[in-house]
């Protein structure tokens, strides 16, 4: 399997999760929709898992069967994983600015029957991680050492279904699944605050048998030590609470929460580039 | 927005925003509304009302089955309440307790689902509501409408509102022709003429109307006179026009937004077939799901345009 086995040099992580985020912003621009800012919250620990040598897989060889798996349960964020299909190789680098467009595979929100490493057709929230649980459970019965790694939306987790999945894999022992929610504080019409009461996310996790951290999401050396801590453990479901902020990099993104869904007009992409530098 | 324009039609505003609107008019002297939300309430438009009345409106949050729940509780407790969301989100996730806490009990609450059909474009399949009238349907008692534009969706709104029982109102997120003036005689159960004819018969609804409409006019440069019937509702279902369609015409032509099983022209047939059989034709989504791209470049592609309603007028009229 390929993937970055060596000892994980964080600068070079550092500068590849700022090319991801501008291809987010290039990509959505360019699209004139979807949602940059819900992608820029999660760079750091998909720039992690994907590239830190957390996730074991071979780009060339998307459905062997022990690769890691990672779905993206928040889907609407598909620009930050498609950017980032497109660094492991998966697909072409060029595909990206297709986004949206009627003749590409690169939907608003991830179709596993057109793009070559999405391991779920996701864009309904409060879904992946019962799918998750059954990649996970899978690989015990076909005898394989995989793990999986689901992100959710801290909006997405009012979904009831989050957490009939939160029981069953604490109740089967699913080791092998990796919860991350990405706590970004904002939902589509508004703080996540004004519903749920974010604080209390990780004592919920606790509450429902997973082994549980949080962690600054931004930091790219806390992300990958926490997943490499969540994938280590052997004593059930571990879930990371990161915390993050929606539009990460870009202030005028980060100060107002109802650019979620909108792409960066042409005409202010060059100033958000340059702020990410 | 390709349709409408060979009928000549002007463009209007989009159906959410006419729901919206004209819920927070009725809402102002109504304080029995309650709007129930999923976190979407700027798209569904129900955050007009939500801003003028922030004691009435709820976010629930991400929690489609949590929403619907509430909202048949509440209605238990004697208030209306507005239950919006995404039609896909709507009617999928939460379609058991639809059954279990609304349709069963006969709660009186008002199902409203927006973002309807394939022509929300880039957001892709997973927004889109395509089978949500089939669903509404299914359900014992409900009341299903689907409003072609926004005159049409303003009545359908305060008509909603009065009748007592659960309803479901779908709307769609683009902007559309306008079909009506404010005079336009909307009432539940009751199609629109909207164009009269005695070769065949169009029956749409939705933006699906406006197509209709191109396609009489198509029709009429061949010399085939077409009648355009708008069945905004599609339960109660209105017998009387289909079997005057069926009778007076040689055949009829279906045309929705949405999958072919279960949705309007699945209802016209069997009204048809019991009734007065004839023959019919179905422009539709077939049973497929679509894709993401230009809304407008979506119809053109699923054959959701005047052209296809005209094509297989024809072959009816031509026998
Ligand atoms: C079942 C469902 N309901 C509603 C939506 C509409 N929707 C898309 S994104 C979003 C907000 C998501 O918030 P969060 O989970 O916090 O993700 P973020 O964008 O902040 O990363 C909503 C409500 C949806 N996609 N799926
Ligand atoms: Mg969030």
């Amino acid at each position: 399997m390929t993937g970055n086995q060596n000892a994980t040099d964080f600068d070079q992580l550092t500068e590849l999760a700022k090319s991801l985020r501008k291809d987010v912003l290039i990509m959505t621009s360019e699209a004139g929709s979807g949602h940059p800012t819900s992608s820029m919250s999660a760079v750091e620990v998909m720039t992690s898992l994907y590239f830190g040598g957390i996730m074991r897989y071979d780009a060339s060889n998307p459905s062997k069967p022990d690769r890691d798996r990672f779905i993206l349960s928040k889907g609407h964020a598909s620009p930050i994983l498609y950017a980032v299909l497109a660094e492991a190789g998966y697909i072409k680098k060029d595909q990206l600015n297709t986004l949206r467009k009627i003749d590409s595979p690169l939907e608003g929100h991830p179709n596993m029957l057109r793009v070559p490493g999405v391991e779920a057709s996701t864009g309904s929230l409060g879904q992946g991680l019962s799918m998750g649980l059954g990649h996970a459970l899978n690989a015990k019965l076909d005898k394989l050492d995989y793990n999986v790694y689901v992100m959710m939306g801290d909006g997405e987790i009012q979904q009831g279904q989050v957490w009939e999945a939160a029981m069953a894999a604490a109740n089967f022992n699913a080791s092998n699944l990796v919860a991350i929610v990405d706590l970004n504080g904002y939902q589509q019409t508004g703080p996540v605050s004004s519903v749920t009461n974010p604080a209390a996310y990780a004592e919920k996790w606790k509450a429902f048998g997973w082994n549980t951290v949080e962690v600054d999401g931004h930091d790219i050396k806390a992300t990958h030590q926490a997943l490499v801590d969540a994938t280590a453990y052997s004593d059930g479901p571990s879930a990371i609470i990161a915390h993050t902020k929606k539009g990460k990099g870009v202030s005028f993104l980060e100060a107002d929460f109802s650019w979620h869904g909108r792409g960066v007009p042409k005409d202010r992409l060059e100033e958000a580039l340059e702020e990410i530098g | 927005m390709t349709l409408g324009t060979r009928a000549g039609l002007e463009m209007g505003k989009a159906t959410r925003d006419a729901f919206g609107r004209a819920l927070q008019e009725i809402g102002a002297s109504n304080d029995k509304i309650i709007v129930v939300d999923g976190d979407v309430a700027n798209s569904t438009r129900a955050e007009w009302f939500g801003k003028d009345n922030p004691e009435r409106f709820f976010n629930v949050g991400i929690a489609e089955s949590n929403l619907i729940g509430v909202a048949a509780g509440l209605a238990a407790c004697g208030k209306v309440p507005v239950a919006a969301s995404f039609a896909a989100f709507l009617l999928c996730n939460a379609y058991d307790q639809i059954r279990m806490s609304i349709a069963f009990p006969k709660m009186n609450v008002k199902l409203v689902g927006s973002h309807a059909g394939i022509s929300i474009g880039e957001d892709g399949p997973s927004q889109m509501g395509i089978e949500d009238v089939s669903l509404a349907c299914s359900l014992p008692g409900m009341v299903v409408m689907v409003p072609a534009d926004e005159q049409s969706t303003r009545k359908a709104t305060q008509q909603m509102i009065e009748h007592v029982g659960p309803t479901y109102l779908r709307v769609g997120r683009g902007d559309v022709p306008a079909v009506y003036d404010e005079n336009v005689d909307f009432q539940i159960g009751k199609a629109i003429t909207v164009r009269d004819g005695g070769d065949v018969t169009l029956i749409a609804n939705g933006l699906m109307v406006s197509a209709a409409l191109d396609a009489a006019e198509e029709l009429a440069a061949d010399g085939i006179s077409a009648r355009v019937l708008d069945m905004h509702t599609v339960k109660p279902i209105d017998q009387a026009a289909i079997t005057s369609a069926a009778t007076e015409t040689k055949g009829i032509v279906v045309a929705e937004e949405h999958l072919h099983n279960g949705g309007l022209g699945s209802v016209v047939a069997s009204t048809v077939t019991s009734t007065v059989p004839c023959k019919m034709a179905f422009v539709d989504l077939d049973d497929k799901f679509a894709y993401s791209g230009d809304g407008d470049a979506l119809l053109q592609e699923f054959g959701l345009t005047g052209e296809k309603i005209a094509e297989e007028a024809r072959k009816i009229v031509q026998g």
